[in-house]
């Protein structure tokens, strides 16, 4: 019933196989864990409350523990962009995690601390207040986010084969940025006319007509924060 | 010290059983626990906005060696439930602290917070009314003045008691965070209360203003990684306050220094022991509470597995460290995933400054003698709490020898949790707070503090 604590393994360790600590029984048991860790805290940070404030320490905690494990990823070289078709093999639920976070990793390495670069029109710059603990104007930022999540559960409930195209074809490409998904900055912009490259699919989700209206309730709110 | 000084813990079971006292059935959990200064009054506050004070009865003069026990004596509805249409979010009603001022009249005075409003309340006694008005009769109501033939002077007569309390100020709209802690300062006038990521000084007085005197808000709220999680003014240097922080640091500032307390005069941090180094490293850091001495000279943190005492003049580390639940250092996964792992457990010192006491799991709480680095584990439990039942120590076993009552790791209830307890000022009584009912434990033996 209780899992062990995890402990984190220097790279030393790993080298070395040792047995029962780093050897290869063990390793794919600690990484299994670390992504069970990983998938577990970007639920409990996508679980807002939708009437009461989260608490903001809770987040903050568990954002760092996301940012720990994300770091040690990369390190490992386990934090790669695995190729869709390979991607379509994996269970679903994993592939939903690893693909966003591994897309997301790459255009971090790309951009450093820099502003993000505009892939899209109509994307927005970051714009601080729109985090999901930046309570200005939290309530556009927190919409978008929860219509990113509520993405992410709708695609690991809709187990059929084309939902792996689905993922990627209709949702705006700032989704895969791992800043975007914990501070809900997805939909942050004033998508306004500038929908993103990536035209809707046929099945176009209801969440892009939400995100239109979403974006013309979040100017409105902006209007109002700033006046 | 000497050794009959506060709780004898070589002696363990001597705390007995004061009083059960269980709030009516609909009565909400309890959130916050406190005795005012001389002791008298214990105010609870709990998650419906409820403040209950209970007071302690004067010694009876014909049982000498029965103490006084406390019983209600006010009850007030301090916060309500309210929503802010702004950001379409519920402010939750549920009282975070209760903080009594220093007495300075007949009355007695405490701020009550929730998560965004402050309130301070007066509570006063009325035992006299005046009879014989010339104008209204017994009832009040005007007299036909042709009845009236001659001038009475009122006189007082006595009448039974009755408590009145009055909100006498709201400090609102001061933070957008939610509030953790109020600290009265030792000035008497001022008082700060602290949220996540902002501190602000007011004046008892003045309710449409305040002073921000910690920001640690980023320009980026994408940068945040740190939350103010307690705070607390020095008992006896108006100017100096501590706030602890979700990573595990403490921050000494001195109000002398510059109007904005970002720049700390002292910063408390324990090096990371590599050894124990795991994803959970940073939560279980997290400081719950923080207090300081009544001395002045030390500060007693708690985190999620121990709690430590701090000298003030060493910012390196802690000088005394006591782990209340080790046992759970191999849980943590599964902490985090029932999100146990983010309680927040306070701490507190007896009179002295020699015993802490902590609140656990399955309704345990310990106390560690400072000076016999003796501890015990009590559990508050109705069975142990029958009047004047004499509390046995327990134990958890974590494999190995298992003795009679101890009780093992996987068969701790996590649902029963004692967040809140407080130890009276000058004697050995204590206030435990488990979920909605409070004990009341009491050393008789040893009652008075050396």
């Amino acid at each position: 019933m209780f899992a062990r604590g995890l402990k984190r393994k220097s790279t030393e360790d790993a080298e070395d196989g040792d047995g029962g600590v780093a050897g290869v029984p063990a390793a794919p048991s600690y990484t299994l864990q670390r992504q069970s860790l990983l998938d577990m805290s970007l639920v409990k940070l996508q679980l807002c409350h939708m009437l009461v404030e989260p608490n903001l320490c809770r987040s903050v905690l568990i954002a760092n523990t996301v940012r720990q494990i994300q770091e040690e990823m990369t390190q490992d070289g386990t934090w790669r962009v695995v190729a869709p078709q390979a991607a379509g093999r994996a269970p679903l639920d994993r592939l939903v995690s690893t693909e966003i976070l591994c897309r997301s990793g790459r255009e971090q390495e790309g951009e450093g601390d820099g502003p993000l670069p505009d892939p899209a029109p109509g994307q927005a710059p970051r714009r601080p207040q729109s985090s999901p603990w930046g309570l200005d104007g939290s309530r556009e930022g927190r919409g978008g986010f929860q219509k990113s999540l509520d993405h992410i559960f709708e695609t690991l409930e809709n187990k059929t084969p084309g939902s792996v195209e689905e993922l990627f074809s209709d949702v705006d490409s700032s989704y895969y940025d791992l800043d975007a998904v914990l501070t809900g900055m997805v939909g942050g912009a004033p998508s306004g006319p500038g929908l993103p490259a990536f035209a809707p699919a046929a099945a176009a989700p209801p969440s892009s007509t939400c995100r239109s209206d979403l974006g013309e309730l979040e100017h409105a709110v902006e209007i109002l924060v700033e006046t | 010290m000497a050794a009959d000084s506060s709780v004898d813990l070589h002696r363990p079971g001597v705390l007995t059983s004061h009083a059960f006292l269980s709030l009516p059935p609909t009565a909400d959990i309890i959130s916050t626990v406190e005795f005012n200064h001389t002791g008298e009054l214990l105010a609870t506050g709990d998650k419906g906005g409820r403040v209950v004070i209970f007071q302690r009865e004067p010694e009876s003069k014909n049982a000498p060696h029965s103490q006084g026990e406390y019983d209600v004596y006010s009850t007030f509805q301090s916060h309500e439930p309210e929503f802010d249409y702004l950001k379409s979010l519920e402010i939750e009603e549920k009282i975070n602290k209760i903080k009594w001022l220093p007495q300075q009249n007949a009355a007695h005075s405490l701020l009550s917070t929730n998560d965004k409003t402050i309130k301070l309340w007066k509570i006063t006694e009325r035992d006299k009314r005046p009879e014989g008005y010339n104008l209204k009769d017994e009832e009040g109501k005007l007299k036909d003045l042709s009845t009236v033939t001659s001038l009475q002077v009122p006189v007082l007569k006595p009448m039974d008691l009755m408590v009145e309390v009055s909100p006498r100020r709201v400090f609102a709209n001061g933070h957008t965070y939610h509030i953790n802690s109020i600290s009265v300062n030792s000035d008497c006038e001022t008082y700060m209360s602290a949220d996540d990521l902002r501190i602000n000084l007011w004046h008892l007085a003045i309710t449409d203003r305040s002073f921000n005197i910690v920001d640690i808000k980023p320009a980026n709220m994408e940068d945040l990684t740190e939350v103010i999680t307690a705070s607390e003014f020095h008992p006896h240097h108006c100017n100096l306050f501590v706030y602890s922080s979700s990573k595990g640091s403490l921050r000494l500032c001195d109000m002398r220094a510059a109007a904005l307390c970002d720049k700390h005069s002292k910063l408390f941090e324990e090096p990371e022991d590599p050894s124990n180094r795991s994803f959970f490293s940073e939560i279980i850091s997290s400081v719950s509470d923080v207090k300081f001495s009544h001395s002045g000279r030390y500060m007693l943190t708690r985190d999620y597995l121990t709690v430590k005492v701090w000298d003030l003049n060493m910012e390196a580390r802690p000088i005394e460290t006591y782990q209340v639940h080790d046992y759970l250092r191999s849980k943590l996964c599964s902490l985090y995933e029932n999100d146990c792992i983010f309680d927040k457990f306070e701490c507190a010192w007896n009179g002295s400054d020699s015993v802490i006491m902590t609140g656990a799991y399955n309704n345990f709480f310990r106390m560690f003698d400072r000076n016999t680095k003796r501890d015990v584990t009590l559990e508050a439990s109705r069975e142990s709490s029958k009047p004047r039942a004499v509390l046995k120590p327990r134990r958890v076993c974590v494999g190995g020898k298992r003795r009679r009552d101890d009780i093992s790791v996987d068969s701790l209830d996590f649902t029963k949790k004692i967040l809140h307890t407080a130890w009276h000022p000058a004697e050995n009584i204590i206030a435990i707070a488990a979920t909605n009912n409070l004990y009341i434990f009491q050393d008789k033996v040893n009652s008075e503090m050396h």
